[in-house]
C-alpha cells in the first residue's frame, strides 16, 4: 500500500529529526514581537535588513526596463542618508542578461528563480536546463523549488537527488532550496524538509520559506521552525546553512521582528546578507522610510521614494 | 567500548558553539508613563482613605534600586477592628441585600476600569514588586481584569452553581495575599468574594501594597458602596488581626506553607471557613518523544517567570535519561539570551527579586545545593549593581534527598533530575509534600491523559506551563493547600450551601 508507506517513511523521518508543537512554537515567536528596539539599535536593524534585501520581481509582465529600473533601485536604494545597497535582485531567467548589465561587476548580486518556478511541475531535464542557463547568463545565485509532491508522497530520496542534481548544475552559484511552506502546512513538514535540503547542499547555501506566489507565505512561526532546523544541523554537522524568508514582509517592523529572532537563535553568525536574506519588494521603501525617519526626525512623503508602489 | 562510544560521539558532536554577542545590542527601552503613585498611603476603610489610628506608617522600596517609593500606613488591631465593623455593617444593609445582577455592574464597572488604568497598574506594580515590565503589563493586569470580568458574569446566576442547594454568602471575609503577584492575587480573592455578595477585608503584603491601595481609589471611582472592599496594608501582625477577628467568617490566605500552618491552628476550633492556597515544588516532566526547543520554553516559562516567584514554578525538571543532556544543552543556550535587569526595560526577561529577605533565602538555598553536591550553571549575564538580583541558575546531578529538590526556593532555581521510565516519573514526581501543579512535555495524547491522573497535583499542565485563565479552578493537594480559585469552584467556596 503507497499511502502506509508513505506515513511510515514520514514517521521515520519524524522520529529522527524530532517535531515541533504549534502552540509552543507560536507562542516563543509571539515574545519577539514584544522586543522594543529604539535609537542605535533601530537604525543598525534597519540598516541592517537594508542589506539583506533580495529585491524581486517576478511578475509575467516584466520587462527589461522594468529590470533595470529594478537594478538601479538595489543598488542605491535612495538618494540621501547614505543607504546600503541590497544584497541582490531576483528576476526570472529571462532577465537574468539584462540585470547582468546593470549589477554585473557590483556588490549587487543576481539571483535567479528557477526549476520550473513556481509549481517545479516539468520534466526534471528541462528544470537542470533552465537553470544551467541562468547560470551561464550570469546569475551568482539559483533559487530553485522543491519537489513537494514527491515530498508528501514520501518519496524522500527522489526529492533529495532533485536537490543534489540542482547543486551540481549551480556550478560556483549559491543555491536558495524554496521549501514553498504553504504546501507542506504543518511544521512537522517543514522541519522534516528543512533537514532533507540541509542535508545535500553546501555551506552557506540557502533554504528559504516559500515563492510568494500561494497564500501563505514568511511567518515568523515557519522562519523559527527553519531557523531551528539550521541552528540543530550546524551543532550536529559544523555546516552553516543561510536562512531566507520570502514572501509577505513588506513592513520595517515585521524585518525588524524576524532579526530578533535570527539574533536569539542562531546568533551574531547569521547577522549578516551571506547567512540571512529577505525576498522582497515593497519591504526595502518602507525600511528606507524608517531610516530617513530617524537620520531626519520626521516621515518623508511616499512620492519622496522611487519606485513607491502604493498610492498616494 | 565506552571509549569508542564516546569517540563517535565527538565526531558526530563536535564542540561548536552559537555566538550571542553584543553585534547588534538592544538600547535601553525603558516604561516611562506615570504610574500616578502618591507618597503616602494610607488605608482603605469604609470608601475613603483614613490613616492609621495609631498614625505609624512604614516605607515601601523599589528592589530594583533599593530607593523608597511611598509610605504606607501600617494597620494595628483598632484599624483591622474598624474595617471588620464596616465590613459588616456594609453587608447587612447594602451589599448583602443587594440583587446580583446590580451586584455585576460594579463588578464589570471595577474590570474596565481597571483595563483604562492598564498602564499605571503595570508600572506602579513593576516599580513595588521588580517584576518585568512586559510581565505586569502584559500577565497581571490584563488576568486581574479578567478575573473581574468573569465574576460579573455570574453575579446574578449563582443559582446555577449548585442547582437544589441553597446559596449564601458568608458576610464578610478576611483575605491575606502573597507578593509575587500583587494586583491578581487581590482579583482572584476579591472578585468571586464580591460576586458572592460578601464584603472583604483585605491585608496586602507588606513588600507590594501600593497596587491594592490603587485598587481603593478604583473602588472610589466605580461608586462602590463604602464599605464592601476594604483594605488594611501592614505586616504579619495586621493579617493575624484579620484572620483572627470576631466578624470574620471566612479566611482566605495564598502565601507559604509555613504561615498556611499557623493560621490553621489558630483558627482550629472556631467555625470560619478556610480556603488555603500555599506552597509548591513542581515537577515538569519531559519526555524523549516532545518536541524540546518548545518543552526547552516551557521550562523556562516554568521557572524563570516573575524571577521564579510562582508558587506553582516547575522548580524540578524530570527529564528522560536519553534526552537529558540535550535538554540541557538546548536549555543553557537558551538561557543564555535571557535577559536580566531593569525591570522597567520593555526588553527585559527576568527582574528583580522582590526583597533583600527573599534574595538572602534564595543565596542560602542554592548554597546549600553547591555543598550537597549538586553541580551548578548560571548565566554568565552582567547583573546591575544596585538592588536585589539574581542570575538563572539550573542545578544538575539532583538527587531526590537534597534540600533544592526539596524545599521551594521561590526564585530562579531550576533544579534537574532524570529519570528512565514513566513509573519512575511518577513517584518522583509526587516523592513531595506539596503537590500544586505539574508539567508533561510529551507527545503521546494517551500518555498525557495517564499521567494527569496519576500526578497529584491540583493543575497538570500538558505542553505548555504557568497558563491561567478565570475559568480554570487553581489550587492544591496535600501541603499546597485546599479550596480552590477560579471557576465555579473557587465561587462555591465563597458561599454557604445550605
Amino acid at each position: 500500500m503507497p499511502i502506509s508507506q508513505t506515513s511510515v517513511s514520514l514517521r521515520r523521518l519524524f522520529d529522527e529529526v524530532g517535531t515541533v508543537d504549534q502552540v509552543g512554537i507560536e507562542e516563543r515567536v509571539a515574545k519577539y514581537a514584544t522586543r522594543s528596539l529604539k535609537k542605535k539599535s533601530k537604525v543598525f536593524g534597519l540598516r541592517l535588513a537594508v542589506t539583506m534585501v533580495d529585491l524581486t520581481t517576478l511578475e509575467g509582465k516584466d520587462t527589461p526596463g522594468k529590470v533595470a529600473s529594478l537594478c538601479q533601485k538595489a543598488l542605491v536604494p535612495h538618494d540621501m542618508g547614505d543607504i546600503p545597497s541590497t544584497a541582490a535582485v531576483c528576476v526570472y531567467p529571462s532577465m537574468v542578461r539584462h540585470a547582468r548589465k546593470h549589477v554585473g561587476g557590483t556588490q549587487v548580486k543576481i539571483a535567479s528563480v528557477a526549476t520550473a518556478f513556481p509549481s517545479g511541475q516539468a520534466p526534471l531535464k528541462t528544470r537542470l536546463a533552465e537553470v544551467r542557463a541562468a547560470v551561464s547568463d550570469g546569475a551568482d545565485e539559483i533559487d530553485m523549488v522543491i519537489n513537494r509532491g514527491a515530498f508528501l508522497s514520501g518519496e524522500f530520496g527522489m526529492m533529495q537527488d532533485e536537490i543534489a542534481t540542482v547543486v551540481e548544475a549551480c556550478g560556483k552559484a549559491t543555491l536558495k532550496v524554496i521549501l514553498e511552506v504553504s504546501e507542506l502546512e504543518t511544521y512537522d513538514n517543514i522541519r522534516a524538509a528543512s533537514f532533507l535540503a540541509m542535508r545535500v547542499i553546501r555551506p552557506n547555501d540557502f533554504i528559504k520559506t516559500s515563492t510568494g506566489k500561494t497564500s501563505s507565505n514568511a511567518t515568523l512561526g515557519n522562519n523559527q521552525v527553519m531557523l531551528e532546523a539550521i541552528r540543530d544541523h550546524y551543532l550536529a554537522t559544523g555546516v552553516p546553512i543561510a536562512m531566507k524568508p520570502a514572501g509577505g514582509i513588506r513592513t520595517a517592523k515585521q524585518a525588524l521582528q524576524f532579526l530578533i529572532a535570527v539574533k536569539e537563535t542562531l546568533g551574531d553568525g547569521w547577522l549578516n546578507n551571506r547567512r540571512y536574506r529577505f525576498g522582497a519588494s515593497a519591504l526595502l521603501n518602507d525600511l528606507v522610510r524608517q531610516l530617513e525617519k530617524e537620520r531626519t526626525g520626521a516621515y518623508q512623503a511616499p512620492w519622496n521614494f522611487s519606485e513607491a508602489t502604493e498610492g498616494y | 567500548m565506552p571509549k569508542t562510544l564516546s569517540k563517535s560521539k565527538a565526531r558526530v558532536n563536535p564542540a561548536r558553539e552559537l555566538v550571542f554577542g553584543d553585534l547588534w545590542e538592544y538600547d535601553p527601552a525603558p516604561e516611562t508613563a506615570d504610574p500616578k503613585m502618591k507618597k503616602k498611603y494610607d488605608l482603605f476603610i469604609n470608601g475613603a482613605f483614613v490613616p492609621a489610628k495609631s498614625g505609624k506608617y512604614f516605607p515601601t522600596i523599589n528592589p530594583a534600586n533599593e530607593t523608597k517609593i511611598a509610605d504606607i500606613a501600617l494597620a494595628d488591631a483598632v484599624d483591622v477592628d474598624a474595617a471588620c465593623k464596616v465590613g459588616q455593617k456594609a453587608h447587612t444593609t447594602v451589599w448583602g441585600k443587594m440583587p446580583g445582577r446590580e451586584r455585576g455592574k460594579y463588578l464589570y464597572r471595577i474590570a474596565r476600569l481597571l483595563q483604562d488604568h492598564a498602564r499605571e497598574f503595570a508600572i506602579a506594580e513593576t516599580l513595588d514588586g521588580g517584576k518585568p515590565i512586559k510581565e505586569s503589563r502584559d500577565f497581571d493586569v490584563p488576568m486581574a481584569a479578567a478575573h473581574f470580568f468573569y465574576h460579573a458574569g455570574w453575579a446574578d446566576k449563582l443559582e446555577f452553581l449548585s442547582p437544589g442547594r441553597q446559596l449564601a454568602p458568608h458576610g464578610v471575609v478576611g483575605q491575606v495575599i502573597p507578593w509575587n503577584f500583587p494586583l491578581l492575587m487581590l482579583a482572584w480573592k476579591i472578585a468571586p468574594a464580591l460576586a458572592a455578595g460578601n464584603c472583604v477585608v483585605l491585608k496586602p503584603a507588606e513588600t507590594t501594597s501600593i497596587t491594592a491601595l490603587k485598587f481603593g481609589e478604583i473602588c472610589q471611582e466605580a461608586g462602590l458602596p463604602n464599605g464592601v472592599v476594604n483594605i488594611v496594608s501592614g505586616a504579619g501582625e495586621t493579617g493575624a488581626a484579620v484572620i483572627n477577628h470576631p466578624l470574620i467568617t471566612k479566611v482566605a490566605f495564598t502565601g507559604s506553607t509555613e504561615v498556611g500552618k499557623l493560621i490553621m491552628r489558630s483558627l482550629a476550633g472556631t467555625e470560619k471557613k478556610m480556603t488555603m492556597e500555599l506552597g509548591g515544588k513542581a515537577a515538569n516532566i519531559v519526555f524523549d518523544d516532545a518536541p524540546l526547543d518548545q518543552a526547552v520554553e516551557g521550562i523556562v516559562n516554568g521557572i524563570f517567570f516573575n524571577q521564579g516567584h510562582v508558587c506553582c514554578a516547575g522548580s524540578r525538571l524530570l527529564v528522560q535519561e536519553s534526552v537529558a543532556e540535550e535538554v540541557l544543552a538546548k536549555l543553557k543556550r537558551r538561557m543564555s539570551v535571557l535577559r536580566v535587569g531593569d525591570p522597567m526595560d520593555k526588553n527585559t526577561d527576568i527582574g528583580a527579586i522582590n526583597s533583600r529577605e527573599q534574595l538572602i533565602k534564595i543565596t542560602e538555598l542554592v548554597k546549600s545545593g553547591v555543598a550537597e553536591g549538586a553541580e551548578l550553571h548560571q548565566s554568565a549575564c552582567k547583573l546591575p549593581a544596585r538592588g536585589f538580583f539574581f542570575r538563572p541558575t539550573v542545578f544538575t546531578n539532583v538527587s531526590m534527598s537534597h534540600r533544592i529538590a526539596r524545599e521551594e526556593i521561590f526564585g530562579p532555581v531550576l533544579s534537574i533530575l532524570t529519570f528512565r521510565t514513566p513509573e519512575e516519573a511518577v513517584e518522583k514526581a509526587n516523592n513531595t509534600a506539596y503537590g500544586l501543579s505539574a508539567g508533561v512535555w510529551t507527545d503521546k495524547g494517551s500518555r498525557i491523559l495517564k499521567m494527569s491522573t496519576l500526578l497529584k497535583a491540583g493543575v497538570v499542565w500538558a505542553n505548555t506551563y504557568n497558563k491561567f485563565d478565570p475559568t480554570s479552578p487553581f489550587g492544591g493537594y496535600k501541603e499546597s493547600g485546599f479550596g480552590r480559585e477560579g471557576g465555579k469552584q473557587g465561587l462555591l467556596d465563597y458561599l454557604k450551601v445550605c
